[in-house]
């Protein structure tokens, strides 16, 4: 059993970071339980450095090769330890404002990025379980930490139920591909030993990858699954609910794309028309109820359901060509990337005006143009991103998966290319009208929104971030290429 | 000796008692005890397999499942205190502030 502890820095600095948050909060007095924060975001700083000294120091394997670090697990960690630091500077003012229990509130949120950070170097059913748990069960009680309100208790008790009954689903499922294979537990055992079973014991591994994808289908809310997310996005403080429609949708995402591309590959022809009914319902229903919502938050959600039903379309391209899966995956990759980096700047923008404001409705971004011209020009980028229009990041992204479509070839790919495209131009009637609002209507009350300095700064950055995208997107696609994964179709 | 098809059959009812359990039940409580059932369905699989098959990894696997299973009672039930200090109630039925 071989353990290299340099590729499990990251991962050890962020534990040591969780348990100091922990203590300290014992010894401050009640006013300093902020300071949580500062140390919280020093730790995750130093975890980032941990990653970058492991880029281009190859693959490395540890555990019995079933925690292993290569690009994709970087690639990924990065952008967790990046979406950490983003939800921390979002987390300060609005927690120490609100009279909530801050120590606890920060130790459960790293202990969930925790998670996140290990999800995409888990190559074993038994690590990917336990990951995705670490990442579920401490957003289950930030869910519901507006204590008194009775919409974060609602909240907090859909997600738990939800989560806890989509993870046995998906244990089941994985109990039974355990017994299939003849006791493989690791992802590219798992995928050999798959290819060699037929008749009836095939039936039943088919049941079984049934069993997992509808356990990874709650967890990144695709359509008939998605019903708890509006729900628990709008009860949970705002902060949270950038958490959960980030950070722990993509983590579910990285274990699907580990899953379905290394493990499973082998069954494309079953699951693949799986994925696309996913795939379809997903943006279709998450486009058209979005276009009747009233809440902002509400309408993030939905929009983010549509956003799955974009990812999971790069699932339903498998065939048995490696190069075009490679490219299936590489359009995959990209667009969780540039979702997560406009998902986060959105919010970012919610939660400034959550402090005039706290019920979010459309009508309150109305004359955010006079009372806080960087938050508006912010998230008047992000919903034309969302929506996939240039000049912005979000174009390249949609580009990326229409492209790898209709290379795809054969009837599927390009019907599938269809529906994403016309549900992208139904997308951008709800994507303006938050724009419409900021612009074109005054506000009740035209002083300034006093918004703090690091949400400003997020929005600023993310904002930048997808206009550079655009520009130069060279060098992202060139972060996709990287992101190789081993086992990947070779 | 018992063979491993009965054994799965057992688990596969296991777990269809606790699919209906977290449907049909109205109690937070039972709804939890519902999906333990589930998770129990999971670790009598493995065990089973694990046995059939002379092969440690599946026992360990079910030994982490009791183990979280036990964590995510412990936040499930602390979730329905709260909703009982807020709403005098623990019934599933009446959460329904947020729709669509």
């Amino acid at each position: 059993m071989n353990i290299d502890y340099h590729a499990l820095l990251p991962e050890f600095i962020l534990a040591g970071t969780i348990l100091l948050v922990l203590v300290v909060d014992v010894f401050l007095p009640e006013r300093a339980k902020w300071f949580a924060m500062p140390i919280g975001l020093i730790g995750v700083v130093g975890s980032l450095a941990g990653v970058l000294s492991l880029i281009g120091a190859g693959t490395r394997e540890s555990f019995g090769g079933t925690y292993v670090v290569d690009e994709f697990a970087l690639l990924f960690k990065g952008f967790f330890l990046v979406t950490a630091v983003v939800v921390l500077a979002l987390s300060l003012r609005y927690f120490r404002e609100g009279g909530f229990y801050q120590g606890e509130y920060y130790f459960l949120l790293l202990t969930s990025f925790l998670g996140c950070v290990m999800m995409p170097s888990s190559r074993d059913l038994l690590l990917l379980f336990l990951a995705l748990e670490l990442v579920s069960a401490p957003g289950f009680l930030m869910a519901a930490f507006r204590k008194g309100d009775v919409k974060s208790n609602e909240a907090g008790v859909k997600f738990f139920i939800i989560g806890v009954l989509s993870t046995a689903v998906m244990l089941f499922g994985m109990s039974l591909i355990y017994g299939v294979t003849g006791g493989a537990t690791k992802l590219a055992e798992i995928g050999v030993a798959l290819d060699g079973v037929s008749g009836e014991m095939e039936t039943l591994a088919f049941a079984a990858i049934l069993f997992v994808v509808v356990g990874f289908a709650f967890k990144v809310s695709a359509v008939p699954f998605q019903f708890w997310a509006p729900d628990t996005y709008e009860g949970s403080p705002v902060p949270v609910a950038a958490f959960l429609a980030v950070a722990s949708s993509v983590a579910g995402f990285a274990g699907l794309l580990q899953l379905m591309f290394v493990a499973f590959a082998g069954q494309h022809e079953f699951w693949v028309p799986i994925f696309a009914f996913l795939s379809i319902a997903t943006m279709t229903v998450g486009n058209l109820v979005a276009l009747q919502q009233t809440q902002v938050v509400r309408l993030l959600a939905y929009s983010g359901i549509a956003q799955s039903g974009y990812i999971l379309l790069t699932f339903a391209l498998v065939t048995d060509d490696a190069a075009s899966n490679r490219n299936a995956f590489a359009a995959a990759v990209t667009y969780i990337l540039i979702y997560g980096v406009m998902n986060l700047g959105a919010f970012a923008a919610t939660v400034a005006v959550s402090r005039r404001h706290p019920t979010l409705g459309v009508a309150d971004f109305a004359g955010l143009r006079e009372t806080a011209p960087v938050i508006a020009v912010g998230m008047a980028v992000f919903m034309i991103s969302l929506a996939g229009v240039p000049p912005t990041g979000g174009f390249w992204g949609k580009l990326l998966i229409f492209q790898a479509a209709i290379e795809r070839g054969g009837t599927l790919g390009p019907a599938l290319a269809v529906v994403m495209l016309v549900n992208s131009v139904a997308s951008v009637f709800y994507y303006l009208v938050v724009p419409r609002q900021m612009f074109l209507r005054d506000a009740a009350d035209p002083s300034r929104l006093r918004v703090p300095a690091l949400v400003t700064a997020v929005v600023a950055v993310a904002m930048v971030t997808l206009v550079a995208i655009f520009v130069l997107p060279n060098v992202f696609a060139r972060l996709a290429e990287i992101s190789t994964l081993v086992g990947l179709g070779a | 000796m018992i063979r491993l098809p009965l054994v799965l059959m057992f688990s596969a009812l296991l777990f269809s008692a606790g699919v209906y359990g977290v449907l049909a039940r109205r109690n937070a409580v039972m709804v939890l005890m519902a999906i333990e059932l589930m998770l129990n369905a999971v670790n009598v699989n493995l065990v089973a397999f694990s046995s059939s098959l002379h092969q440690m990894s599946g026992q360990v696997f079910a030994l982490f499942i009791i183990a979280v299973a036990a964590a995510e009672v412990g936040i499930g039930l602390a979730i329905v205190i709260l909703l009982f200090r807020t709403r005098e109630s623990i019934n599933v039925d009446e959460v329904n502030l947020l729709k669509w």
